[in-house]
């Protein structure tokens, strides 16, 4: 077993062009495989963070007539402390309106928010240009379209209508950027007290929203929730509403599978064809090895050492490499902005399975010269000396 | 003395299409430390026979006892390690490991079986390079010697495990006349002190006459055996 390591460490350091050719090319296809890995998933969680990352991700909303859910503080704090991966549990009362500035007439959604349990899920403290949170009764923030085209400044009273037809002034005490041209127009975030009252709703809401630790498991975490509320309540989640997103990632991660499977095959085939000719190299050396009683076993063992250590080797520079690669791309791949077009996605768990593969693939690839090796007969080395 | 080396009605027949034999109901029985060389002209068969005695070659048919045990039976694992402790080879090309230096080649017989060189082990390669008089360049690497000095190298390494017997096929075929000398002259001197049993092919009638026993084939039979 020793022996076996060592010659094969003695072969590899005694041809270092070679050796470090191969490993050059191990080390290529698990760069290639890190960095193309890095990209996708980077590119997909940064797809999934802006698309969803900001939104609730299930909503249980009411089926009754009036859509409204009452009792709500006691249905918060169970769905807080019975669902696991389930965080910022939030409650809103939501209603359309319109919005009267310079006999002009916007229609806008009112939100009332808690805005201390929103603020995990839309970053309310983040997403504020100017000024600050409403604290008071009848305080709102609108968006920055809104303001852009109605002209609201912040401190402006503004007359709201309610869907009902009741008249209700707000005061503005801030603007935010939620950059969806949509929300930073309709939307208008109040207290839930505010919307409550505005709405006559009462002690009532017309949602739970929430978002959930792994956001591709929302769908068996909504159904879970949807099992035991009561009939009239219905809980919906991003899975469902999101499908064309859904199958675009899908379709990405197994193209990235199909690059990187492919890599690893060429990588494959090329070590095992250079392994195969230092088995003719060292076929000489082979076979005094065997005429002086080396087992065929242990002849097999130089090339798998071989393939194991160049594998390692291949691996650490691949790293090496691979990241490099990324660093350069996230500094010179950049928006107008100075952000990196895609934000790479540098995940250790995924780089060390990558490794770890490229570690297995390269000594797969040995046990075709091993094979070899283990059948070569000294006396034909010998005989044709 | 007894027979350490014996051949009972050794047939060889290369190839399966064209049959050649090469060998024809050959006996033969050496003993323990004699000194004995083989003669015979090319494609005589005498390369083919010491191939069958070093069991790097099977026979067609017939039977080969070397120490006692008959090896024309056993697996590849039994016969890796039988002549790992018994034969000693030396072939008229070194086969060095150009990897290793002179003093690590002649450890490695001594690690192919047991893995770790222990002192006593060690100090016996220094011995034996210090009798084929290369204890000068024994860390050198095996290609950065002369031919003399590789030759002289496979010598020891041959002797490293001490075995009962020593099969040399034209081990001075590339070397000088000097040299031949003086590789002949090692090889009698470890025959008389180690008590090894020799048996050497060589072209050179001067020196096989030299030898205990001169066994001449011809055409796959023994010919001559004095």
């Amino acid at each position: 077993m020793k022996l076996s390591f060592n010659i094969a460490l003695r072969f590899l350091n005694s041809s270092k062009g070679q050796t470090f050719l191969i490993a050059l090319g191990i080390a290529i296809g698990v760069s290639v495989q890190i960095f193309i890995g890095s990209l996708i998933q980077g590119l997909q969680i940064d797809l999934v963070d802006t698309t969803i990352g900001s939104q609730p991700q299930i909503t249980i909303t009411s089926t009754s007539d009036d859509k409204l859910i009452g009792d709500y503080e006691s249905r918060l704090s169970d769905i807080s402390s019975d669902y696991e991966g389930v965080k910022h549990v939030s409650p809103s009362a939501d209603g359309p309106a319109l919005v009267t500035s310079d006999e002009e007439n916007y229609s806008i959604l009112v939100r009332g928010l808690s805005f201390e349990a929103a603020e995990g899920i839309y970053k309310t403290k983040e997403r504020l240009v100017e000024g600050s949170l409403p604290e008071n009764k009848n305080e709102v923030l609108i968006g920055t379209t809104l303001k852009d085209e109605s002209g609201i400044q912040i401190g402006d009273e503004v007359d709201v209508l309610t869907s009902s037809g009741e008249n209700q002034a707000l005061t503005v005490t801030g603007i935010f950027d939620f950059q969806v041209a949509n929300l930073n127009s309709s939307w208008v975030l109040t207290t839930l007290e505010t919307a409550q009252s505005m709405f006559s709703y009462d002690d009532r809401i017309t949602g739970i929203e929430m978002q959930v630790e792994d956001v591709f498991l929302a769908d068996t975490i909504s159904s879970d929730i949807q099992a035991d509320l009561p009939e009239d309540l219905l809980a919906e989640n991003w899975k469902d509403q999101n499908a064309s997103l859904l199958s675009g990632l899908n379709g990405q991660s197994v193209s990235s599978y199909m690059i990187q499977v492919f890599v690893m095959i060429s990588v494959l085939l090329g070590i095992a064809s250079v392994l195969a000719i230092t088995v003719v190299q060292k076929s000489r050396q082979i076979g005094i090895l065997k005429a002086m009683g080396i087992r065929d076993s242990a002849a097999s063992l130089i090339f798998v050492f071989q393939g194991l250590m160049l594998g390692i080797a291949g691996a650490i520079l691949g790293i090496l490499l691979g990241l490099g690669l990324a660093y350069v791309f996230t500094r010179f791949a950049l928006n107008p902005d100075g952000t990196p077009v895609v934000p790479l996605y540098i995940n250790p768990g995924f780089i060390a399975l990558s490794a770890g593969f490229a570690i297995v693939v390269s000594t797969l690839a040995a046990l075709i010269p091993a094979r070899k090796s283990s059948k070569l007969n000294p006396i034909e080395v010998i005989r044709n000396a | 003395m007894r027979n350490v080396i014996e051949l009972k009605k050794i047939n060889k027949i290369y190839g399966s299409q064209v049959k050649t034999q090469v060998l024809f109901d050959l006996d033969l029985a050496i003993e323990e430390g004699s000194f004995n060389s083989i003669i015979g002209q090319s494609g005589s068969g005498k390369s083919t026979l010491l191939n069958i005695i070093g069991t790097l070659d099977q026979p067609t048919d017939g039977e080969v006892y070397i120490n006692g045990k008959r090896t024309d039976q056993m697996n590849k694992n039994e016969l890796a390690t039988l002549r790992n402790e018994t034969i000693g080879f030396i072939f008229q090309f070194h086969y060095l490991l150009p990897e290793f230096t002179a003093l690590e080649n002649v450890l490695m017989p001594y690690r192919i079986q047991y893995g770790k060189v222990p002192a006593d082990k060690l100090k016996r390669a220094n011995e034996l390079m210090a009798l084929v008089g290369l204890e000068k360049v024994k860390n050198n690497k095996a290609t950065n010697m002369s031919g003399g000095q590789q030759q002289r190298t496979a010598i020891a390494r041959a002797l490293m495990n001490s075995p009962k017997i020593i099969l040399a096929d034209e081990p001075t075929g590339n070397l000088d006349s000097e040299t031949t000398e003086t590789v002949y002259n090692l090889l009698r001197d470890i025959n008389k002190e180690m008590g090894t049993t020799f048996i050497i092919i060589t072209h050179d009638r001067r020196i096989a006459e030299t030898a205990d026993r001169i066994i001449e084939i011809k055409d796959g039979r023994i010919a001559l055996d004095i």
